[in-house]
């Protein structure tokens, strides 16, 4: 299964490499001693060449990674559509609805009772789908399609205080629509 | 305008920069420890009360990057004075702020029973649901209040001390020469740094220092209404300003030490002013990468933040580490353990900054916001870059040439380079898991990643302890220059 974290991972830890590598190189080369101006002129070139790379790249990626954002989602009309509202209070969620069937767009209405929370949705591998900060005083829509049935896990994602690593709550994503959507 | 003050230290200044230095290098071990104290928690290897995990987490994040500004403050002054006139008095009176602050921020925290984390994001230091006071949030804010005013003060000289010989920031920064092709002489690397540094940290501690004082009110007074989304704006562009800034101070070490190790000058040039200018703009503006999350926000704010966040990594890559690249390459540098470790914390600054600006996409944000990849990435360029930088620069100070390159200076480089890199690699690892940060008690199936990470930071610990001890233990033969 190939999620966003380990492309993530595995991005950063190629160009990572890239960077320990001229390092290495770099230190491996520097007993030898050569006059400045020869070093120079080759090590400007050879910026110009990494700066380009690195700009072209910066725009693709920005290009390829800001078309779908999280925010405003545009609804899916031929989807089944639910609201379900969220309220974080220390230390739990209150869910108008903890359960829907899968394949339903579900728009969120995250807020907060009291402080900041994070609403974090866990799958049951412990893979966090996504998220959106609970604000007191503002409401968050966060819209996510569960296309897996099984159990899910809301966990916060924004220090509440002292029991902030013990707000989890279910969430269930069931085969069939169920009475409480009814 | 250029020549160069390199008459001995007046007394009071050289104590003033030593004493800077060994209380950072005391703190620096004593927080390692705190944290090496909360993996071990998360490891299940001891048992922690919540309530005390957090509180050693306040104290840790707070403690860390305090810490690190002072370090930082004094890379900046040392080489900084040898340009202009800066007031030694100023660097008493920010040492006596700081102090003060410190014990207010330790009574609030271990008194008190505060444990609203370093970010105190409002309105948490006054909900707490009784788990502390409003006497103990009080007290940790009017710390870091304290704590802020002698920065504040601090930046204000170096400000005015710069002022008073180039007359303007836009000449400080070398715009006349960048922009108007002025063939006047080009401003010093280490004016241009600190001349942004000032710019940028006057405005985040004016940030800081307003945010601190609305809540202190509304802890008293709470019909004075705030809003916590922009309480929010007010802490991330304090907070993020702030640390990056260290980072921005600590290197000047490595431009004027790398020359002096290689032979070969780090000459300023269009290029490196408009890195700095550019720098200067971006680190204030690409703060709302700490907020994509955050769905009331424009979304204006949002895709600018992102790319803003990718460009902020160019001038750093290209100018500043490849630059250094460039300076050591085929130099016949002089390796001793100084040389080493400001060129390791280069790399450490510029391949901690890859996951962070990854990050600082609003898609990969959406599954890695306020996990352990966060605490991944600025553990690796604070850890392998900044404290890498400053106990080079330490090193610098007290290390004479004959005394080479020990085979204990060898061993606490390569320990600590390896803890340092495992300890924040095992971080990544366990933020591509998703495993969220600032948890006090971790699910069965993260444990192992905070083991393994647990013993990288005992290396870390023990690579540090060595790094400080021998800094403080060689302190009478420092340099007077
Ligand atoms: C032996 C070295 C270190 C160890 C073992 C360590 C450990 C930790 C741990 C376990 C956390 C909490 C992670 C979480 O669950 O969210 C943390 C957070 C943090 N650390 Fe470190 N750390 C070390 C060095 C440093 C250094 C050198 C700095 C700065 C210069 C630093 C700055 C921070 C900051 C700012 C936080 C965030 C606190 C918060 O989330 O409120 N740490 N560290
Ligand atoms: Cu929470």
């Amino acid at each position: 299964m190939n999620e966003i974290q380990d492309s993530v991972f595995i991005l950063s830890l190629v160009l990572m490499a890239m960077v320990l590598s001229a390092f290495i190189f770099v230190a491996l080369k520097s007993a030898h001693k050569e006059d400045y101006a020869r070093v120079q002129p080759n090590a400007y070139r050879l910026r110009r060449i990494l700066f380009g790379v690195i700009v072209v790249g910066g725009i693709f990626a920005t290009i390829g990674t800001t078309r779908s954002l999280p925010y405003d989602v545009q609804h899916n009309r031929n989807a089944q559509q639910a609201a379900i509202n969220v309220e974080g209070k220390q230390w739990y969620w209150g869910l108008s609805q903890d359960s829907v069937a899968k394949d339903t767009e579900v728009t969120f209405n995250v807020s907060s009772g009291d402080v900041n929370h994070g609403f974090g949705i866990y799958d049951s591998d412990l893979r966090l789908l996504a998220q959106t900060q609970a604000m007191p005083g503002y409401t968050n829509k966060l819209v996510h399609t569960f296309d897996r049935p099984g159990n899910y896990q809301l966990m916060c994602l924004e220090y509440c205080g002292l029991v902030h690593h013990g707000m989890i709550a279910n969430f269930t994503v069931t085969e069939t629509v169920t009475h409480s959507e009814l | 305008m250029n020549n160069l003050n390199l008459a001995p230290l007046p007394g009071s200044a050289r104590t003033g920069i030593l004493t800077y230095l060994s209380i950072s290098a005391v703190v620096f071990l004593l927080m390692m420890l705190v944290g090496l104290t909360m993996r071990l928690a998360q490891a299940g290897w001891i048992g922690l009360p919540p309530d005390f995990f957090y509180q050693l987490m306040t104290a840790h994040g707070s403690g860390m990057v305090g810490i690190s500004g002072l370090a930082a403050s004094a890379v900046l002054w040392y080489f900084l004075r040898r340009y202009v006139e800066l007031t030694v008095a100023v660097l008493w009176i920010n040492l006596g702020l700081f102090l003060a602050g410190v014990v207010c921020v330790l009574g609030g925290i271990f008194v008190g029973g505060f444990g609203g984390a370093w970010t105190f994001l409002f309105p948490l230091p006054s909900t707490s649901m009784g788990v502390w006071g409003i006497w103990a949030a009080a007290f940790f804010m009017f710390g870091m209040l304290l704590i802020g005013t002698g920065f504040l003060i601090f930046y204000l000289d170096v400000a005015r001390a710069i002022l008073s010989k180039y007359g303007s920031i836009p000449r400080a920064l070398g715009w006349p020469q960048l922009f108007a092709n002025s063939d006047a002489p080009m401003p010093p690397a280490t004016i241009v740094a600190a001349t942004m540094v000032f710019v940028v940290n006057i405005m985040g501690i004016v940030a800081g220092a307003v945010v601190l004082a609305i809540m202190l009110i509304n802890l008293f007074i709470p019909e004075f209404a705030v809003d916590a989304l922009l309480t929010k704006n007010l802490i991330y562009f304090f907070g993020h300003v702030f640390i990056n800034a260290t980072i921005y101070q600590a290197v000047i070490a490595v431009y004027e030490l790398l020359p002096e190790y290689t032979g070969r000058p780090w000459k300023v040039n269009k290029v490196f002013l408009a890195a700095w200018s550019a720098s200067s703009l971006m680190v204030m503006a690409v703060y709302p990468h700490h907020l994509l999350m955050d769905f009331a926000m424009p979304t204006w704010a949002m895709v600018v933040g992102q790319i803003l966040s990718y460009a902020n990594g160019i001038p750093l890559v290209v100018v500043t580490a490849y630059g250094a690249l460039t300076i050591v390459h085929k130099s016949g540098i002089r390796w001793d353990i100084a040389s080493s470790l400001l060129f390791l914390s280069m790399f450490g600054w510029a391949a901690g900054v890859i996951p962070a600006i990854i990050d600082a996409t609003v898609a990969v944000n959406n599954v890695m916001h306020n996990t352990m990849w966060v605490p991944g990435h600025f553990h690796f360029y604070l850890l392998v870059g900044l404290v890498a930088m400053l106990f080079g620069f330490m090193f610098y100070l007290v290390h004479k040439e004959e005394q080479g390159s020990s085979l204990v200076d060898r061993s606490a480089f390569w320990t600590y380079l390896v803890g340092s890199v495992g300890f924040a690699g095992m971080f990544l690892v366990s933020g591509m898991n998703s495993v969220p940060r600032r948890w006090a008690a971790h699910l069965p199936e993260w444990v192992t990643y905070s083991e393994i990470a647990s013993v990288f930071a005992v290396l870390i610990v023990i690579g540090a302890t060595a790094f400080a001890l021998r800094f403080i233990l060689r302190l009478p033969q420092a340099r007077t220059v």
